[in-house]
C-alpha cells in the first residue's frame, strides 16, 4: 500500500491526487495527504508518475506497514521503480527496451 | 450530430449530452472511445478512477494475440481452438485476430515505442501497462473525446426501449453526473471481487449489474475458475516469472508431484496440484529453474513483478518465498455480458460491450483468455463496439426527444427497498460474498453440494442488499460496487451449478468429465429472480 508521501521530496503538483485510479490522495494547500489509504490497491503507478519521486508504495497489499521514510530513503528506495521502468520525471520511457519478447521465446 | 452541450442546474451537477457514451477507461475502453469518435460521433468517457492508470492492463506488462496475416494465420487460429473446451468460436477468433493486428498497426503508425527485435525488426505483440495506457489516454483525448476521470457510473437510463445515458458520481468534486446518450457503451472490465490484485481491485462488475438492470444477457459466468501466484500479502499475480519456479513447504522440503518428482513450473499442467498442495498448509516457491540470461530478461522485462521481492529485500532466484494463489474472477475468467452483434451489441438496443465486460467465450472458451487473448480482444472489441455504438447513435438521433420520459434503471445498493440498515456496510456484504467465490477448496475445487451452499447463503445476503443497503454522497459508489460484487456471485454460482460436468477452468468434483450434451453457453439473466437457461448447440468445429 501507499506508505509515505516525502515532505522534502514533493513539489506540490498534485498529480498523484490526478493519477491514483483509487483515489487515494487528497489536496491540501501543500503537500497531498493519503486521505484513504485502505483503497489503496498497491499499483505502484502513482510512484511512477511522480515526477519527483516523492512517492512510496509498499509491497504488502493487504495491510499497512510501518516504514518510515528515512528508512525508504537509506534504501534507496524512492523512484526505484521508475528508474526499473525508464520512466523520467514520471513520463513514459524505456519500453522501446523491453526485453519480454525474450521471455516469451524461453517460455514455451 | 448532435452537440456536446455543457450546463449546470442549481446545484452545480454536470449534465452532458452527446451520441456515444463510453463507461470505462481501460485499453478497451479507449479504443471504443477512438473508434467512435473516427466515425464522426461527439464521445465522453467516463471513468471510475483514471483513464491511463485504471483497470488491470494499466500496471502490468501484457501480451498481445498477434497473428499476422498470411496462409498459415487460419491455423494458428485452429490450433488455439483446439485448447477452448469446443466452446469458442472460429470465426470470432480470426476477426479479432485480423482487428488487433489492424490495430497495432496502427500504434507503430502513431509512433508507440514498440522494442525491436535483433533482426531491427519491431516486435508488436506486447504491450507495457503503464505505457500503453499512457499512450492511449493522449490518443483519446487528441481525438476530442471529453474524459470525465474520478467520476464512477452508478446506473443506466433507458426510455423503456433503449438505453439512453447514464449516471454516477464525481468523486472529487462531490457533485452528480448525467450523460444523455444515444448510445452506450460498457468497458467496465470483469469482476474481480475486490481482491487486492494489480489494478483489478476497481473491477467490481458494475457493468454486469447495470446490464441486467436494463435487461442484458451475462454468459460464461461459471467460468471464474482461474487463480495465479503471487507472493503472499502482495498485489502481484503476475505468473510468468512462475514458469521457473519450483516449490516447497515452509522448511524447504520439495513438494512431490504426482509422477513422484519435484514440483515445478506454476503456470503449466501442474497448477491443480499446487492448488491441492496449498490448501493443505502454506506454499513456498524459488525461481531456481532460470538460467542467469533469463533472469536478467525477467527482471528488466517484468519490472512490476520484481518490485515486491526487491522491497522485501530477498533475491527471488535464490531464496524462497511463500506464495499464494489469487483468485481473479471474471478478469482472468470467462464470464461477463453476452455479446449479442458482431459489432458488440448487447441484448439490449444502444447498449454495447468492450474489452472483459464482456463474455469472452467467443475467444477462450472454457480456458483463461488472461493476457494475450484478452488484450487483443480488449482492442478488437473496443474498437467494434465504437463502430456500433456510433452507428446506433447516428440511425437514432430522434430518441434525444424521448429523454424526457427516460428513467433511471439502479435498484439494488442505490435504492433499497426498505430502510437503510447503518450495520450492513458495503464492505461486509464484499467479506460476505468472498468467503464464498474466493477459497480454493470452493471454487477452484467445485462440488454440487458446497456450490448450492454458497448459493443458499448469497441469496440471504441479496435480500438484505436489496432490502436495506445504501450509500451517501460521492461514496455512494461504494454501496452500488457491493451490490455488483455480490450479483456477480450470484450469477457465478448459478451458472456453475448449472453445468453438470468439468470444462476448462470449471472442476467440478461430482461431475469429473466433460459432458458433450454441455457444448454450449449457459445464459443467466435477471437481477433479483435469476434466470440460467442453456444456449443452443452449435457445431463449432465444422466451422473451424
Amino acid at each position: 500500500m501507499i506508505e509515505v508521501i516525502s515532505d522534502t521530496r514533493c513539489i506540490e503538483c498534485d498529480i498523484c491526487v490526478k493519477v491514483c485510479p483509487a483515489n487515494v490522495f487528497d489536496k491540501t494547500t501543500g503537500v497531498p495527504v493519503i486521505a484513504r489509504q485502505d483503497d489503496c490497491q498497491t499499483c505502484f503507478l502513482c510512484e511512477i508518475y511522480c515526477p519527483a519521486d516523492a512517492l512510496y508504495v509498499a509491497e504488502f497489499a493487504d495491510g499497512p506497514v510501518a516504514i518510515t521514510e528515512a528508512e525508504v530513503e537509506k534504501r534507496q528506495l524512492f523512484g526505484s521503480y521508475s528508474r526499473a521502468l525508464g520512466w523520467k520525471r514520471g513520463k513514459p520511457d524505456g519500453t522501446q527496451f523491453d526485453p519480454t519478447h525474450r521471455i516469451r521465446v524461453a517460455q514455451v | 450530430m448532435t452537440s456536446s452541450r455543457k450546463s449546470r442546474d442549481t446545484s452545480n451537477n454536470l449534465h452532458l449530452e452527446v451520441d456515444v457514451l463510453v463507461i470505462g477507461g481501460g485499453p478497451s475502453g479507449a479504443w471504443s472511445a477512438l473508434s467512435a469518435a473516427e466515425n464522426g460521433a461527439k464521445v465522453v468517457l467516463v471513468d471510475k478512477g483514471y483513464l491511463g492508470t485504471s483497470g488491470a492492463t494499466a500496471p502490468s506488462n501484457t501480451g498481445t494475440w498477434c497473428v499476422a496475416p498470411g496462409e498459415d494465420r487460419a491455423q494458428i487460429v485452429e490450433r488455439r481452438w483446439q485448447r477452448t473446451g469446443g466452446l469458442a468460436d472460429p470465426r470470432w477468433m480470426l476477426r479479432c485476430v485480423d482487428r488487433a493486428y489492424e490495430n497495432l498497426l496502427k500504434l507503430v503508425e502513431w509512433g508507440y515505442p514498440f522494442p525491436s527485435e535483433d533482426d531491427g525488426k519491431l516486435y508488436i505483440a506486447n504491450l507495457r501497462g503503464p505505457d500503453y495506457m499512457a499512450f492511449m489516454r493522449r490518443r483519446v483525448l487528441f481525438a476530442g473525446v471529453t474524459v470525465l476521470d474520478h467520476h464512477p457510473a452508478l446506473e443506466l437510463f433507458s426510455d423503456g426501449e433503449a438505453v439512453t445515458g447514464a449516471a454516477g458520481v464525481d468523486r472529487q468534486r462531490d457533485r452528480d453526473w448525467r450523460v444523455d446518450a444515444n448510445a452506450v457503451v460498457l468497458a467496465t472490465g470483469g469482476c474481480a471481487f475486490h481482491e487486492r490484485i494489480l489494478g483489478a481491485t476497481g473491477l467490481t462488475g458494475d457493468g454486469y449489474l447495470m446490464a441486467a438492470e436494463a435487461g442484458a444477457i451475462l454468459s460464461g459466468m461459471e467460468f471464474t475458475g482461474k487463480y495465479t501466484l503471487a507472493p503472499h500479502g502482495s498485489s502481484l499475480n503476475k505468473g510468468l516469472p512462475f514458469r521457473w519456479a519450483s516449490f516447497h513447504r515452509e522448511d524447504g522440503t520439495p513438494i512431490i508431484n504426482s509422477d513422484g518428482e519435484p514440483l515445478m513450473n506454476g503456470i503449466g499442467e501442474r497448477e491443480k496440484e499446487i492448488a491441492r498442495a496449498m490448501i493443505e498448509a502454506p506454499v513456498y516457491a524459488v525461481l531456481d529453474q532460470a538460467e542467469p540470461a533469463l533472469q536478467d530478461w525477467l527482471r528488466q522485462g517484468q519490472p512490476n513483478c520484481f518490485v515486491p521481492y526487491d522491497r522485501m529485500g530477498i533475491d527471488p532466484f535464490k531464496e524462497m518465498f511463500r506464495v499464494t494463489f489469487k483468485a481473479e474472477g471474471t478478469v482472468r475468467g470467462t464470464g461477463g455480458i453476452r455479446v449479442a452483434g458482431s459489432n458488440c451489441a448487447t441484448d439490449v438496443p444502444g447498449l454495447y460491450v468492450a474489452g472483459d465486460a464482456a463474455s469472452r467465450e467467443n475467444m477462450t472458451g472454457s480456458t483463461s483468455g488472461g493476457g494475450a487473448v484478452n488484450s487483443s480482444w480488449a482492442i478488437a472489441s473496443g474498437w467494434w463496439s465504437g463502430q456500433g455504438a456510433s452507428h446506433y447513435a447516428k440511425r437514432n438521433v430522434s430518441r434525444g426527444a424521448f429523454r424526457a420520459v427516460s428513467r433511471p434503471l439502479g435498484e439494488a445498493g442505490l435504492r433499497p427497498a426498505g430502510s437503510i440498515k447503518p450495520g450492513l456496510t458495503a464492505k461486509d456484504v464484499i467479506s460476505s460474498v468472498q468467503a464464498e467465490v474466493l477459497p480454493l477448496d470452493k471454487n477452484y475445487f467445485r462440488d454440487g453440494g458446497r456450490l448450492e451452499a454458497s448459493r443458499e447463503k448469497l441469496d440471504g445476503l441479496w435480500s438484505d442488499v436489496r432490502q436495506h443497503l445504501s450509500g451517501e454522497g460521492p461514496d455512494r459508489f461504494r454501496a452500488r460496487e457491493a451490490a455488483a460484487i455480490a450479483a456477480a456471485g450470484r450469477w457465478c454460482l448459478n451458472a456453475a451449478l448449472a453445468r453438470q460436468e468439468s470444462r476448462g477452468m470449471h472442476r467440478r468434483a461430482d461431475f469429473k468429465t466433460t459432458d458433450e450434451a454441455f457444448t454450449r453457453a449457459v445464459l443467466v439473466s435477471g437481477v433479483d429472480d435469476i434466470r440460467v437457461e442453456a444456449a443452443p448447440a452449435e457445431n463449432r468445429r465444422e466451422r473451424a
